[in-house]
């Protein structure tokens, strides 16, 4: 069985990440253990509230460093909400600039929308070619958060793959998810989006195996 | 592309048991929230709210319990209600797998409980539940009220929604507390003017009794509408909600 590990570093509900993984058949551990995480097939990143917060606790239990080794060595993370915006390289809020983990380029702000938080369910434009949204391309996914990815420029050029950039509209468009390589990342919360949800982990567990 | 109306049932629980009348036919045990709920998701309910009613404090324990085997069954927003006092019962409600709390009393009697929460956990985590009526009282007309509409606050509720937005919550749970079991259709007055003074997502609550009633909620400005016995009675199915919600144009979830 696929091994996963939920970064535990203090940040809200992580047992629904934990269970909706396990209901697609993954062993997950939700655990601050380092070297649990380095190892696993592999690793979450959750997150909730701010986006300074989180990337402090992050850098403080030294998990940015298992985030980039991981990468390094093409093995599996997905961030998940804040745990996908802190992996760009910097977040603005309140005015105050926080920088990021830094492994995909692009800047997290503020929704440019009357109505925020962006609280719901809501559409992905899924780009072509994506193996975490095979056979969920059409379905609504549920989203909690007030800050996005809302610029962004991928400067590969080949032979490298540009990194699959999907797409929502709330106000303005924002990265509502990205797979690049061993990294994958979603600003909605695919254990909270039902029967979608489930199938988008499950189809990131295939990718792993 | 803009967002899916949300329909949300609301599940009231005491010592562990949903009560409050809840005759679903092909259920074993009704009074079961978990199966309650599993049910509700198979019909495609887009969000759940419990709300505590216990009375005692090892009851309250039990709805950790029923938090926690509610959150491993079903994979949908849990939104829980009723006993949330500190910032300890938040943290306790979202590890055993809620996703935001709904705050009422606790945050009339300390608003500053908000900021606390907001600062710790983000503000998206919060629903403030505001029971609401009229009243010649206040400048608005609407008054804010606790325990079900019975004691008065003597606030004036587009106030109180104001003030608690500057502390930070994630959305407004609107119950009206004249429309509140009557079934003569949600507030539609009290949910427009309420929209016009805030950008936060709004639930409509209180008095659905039809299944174009959740229409017009949403056409005042609804962002989700919530009803309980119209649902657990079967009076009316979410697959006929969100029906009636496409066929005016509302998008909704699949």
């Amino acid at each position: 069985m696929t091994s996963v590990v939920v970064l535990d570093y203090g940040s809200g509900n992580l047992r629904s990440a934990q269970r909706a993984l396990e209901h697609v058949g993954a062993t997950v551990q939700v655990s601050s253990d380092l070297t649990l995480a380095k190892n696993a097939d592999g690793l979450v990143v959750p997150g909730v509230g701010a986006f300074a917060h989180c990337v402090e606790a992050v850098i403080k239990m030294g998990a940015d460093k298992v985030i980039d080794q991981r990468l390094a060595r093409n093995l599996p993370v997905l961030g998940v909400c804040v745990g996908m915006q802190m992996l760009f390289s910097s977040g603005i809020e309140g005015g105050e600039e926080t920088h990021g983990l830094d492994q995909l380029p692009g800047i997290v702000t503020k929704l440019e929308s009357p109505r925020v938080p962006h609280m719901g369910w809501n559409q992905v434009k899924v780009d072509s070619g994506s193996s975490l949204f095979a056979g969920i391309e059409d379905s609504d996914f549920y989203f909690v958060h007030s800050y996005a990815v809302q610029t962004f420029k991928s400067t590969v050029e080949p032979p490298f793959q540009s990194p699959k950039i999907h797409k929502t509209v709330h106000g303005s468009e924002f990265v509502s998810a990205i797979e690049n390589g061993p990294l994958s990342a979603v600003q909605f919360h695919p254990e909270k989006s039902g029967d979608a949800g489930l199938h988008l982990l499950e189809n990131w567990l295939m990718s792993i195996q | 592309m803009p967002l899916s109306t949300r329909v949300i049932a609301c599940l009231d629980v005491d010592a562990g048991r949903v009560v409050k009348g809840v005759n679903f036919e092909n259920l074993r045990d009704v009074g079961d929230p978990v199966a309650l709920s599993k049910s509700y998701g198979d019909q495609g309910i887009d969000e759940l709210i419990f709300l505590d009613i216990s009375a005692s404090v090892e009851d309250r324990t039990t709805m950790l319990d029923v938090v926690r085997a509610t959150a491993d069954t079903i994979f949908i927003p849990l939104t829980v209600g009723g006993g949330v006092r500190q910032l300890e019962d938040v943290d306790q409600l979202l590890r055993a797998g809620a996703d935001k709390v709904s705050l009422n009393t606790a945050a009339i009697k300390n608003p500053l409980l908000l900021a606390e929460i907001s600062q710790k956990f983000g503000a998206q985590v919060i629903v403030l539940s505001a029971d609401i009526k009229r009243s010649k009282t206040t400048k608005s007309g609407f008054e804010l009220t606790t325990h079900g509409g019975k004691v008065s606050t003597g606030m004036d509720a587009l106030e109180w929604i104001a003030t608690a937005s500057k502390h930070g919550i994630g959305e407004v749970l609107i119950n009206s507390m004249d429309h509140d079991g009557t079934g003569k259709g949600f507030d539609i007055e009290l949910i427009s003017t309420i929209r016009e003074i805030t950008n936060l997502p709004l639930i409509a609550s209180g008095g659905a009794g039809n299944i174009i009633d959740f229409v017009s909620a949403v056409l005042a400005g609804a962002d989700a509408v919530l009803a309980a016995s119209v649902f657990h009675f079967n009076q009316i199915t979410i697959s006929e909600v969100k029906q009636s919600l496409k066929s005016a144009n509302c998008l909704v979830r699949n």
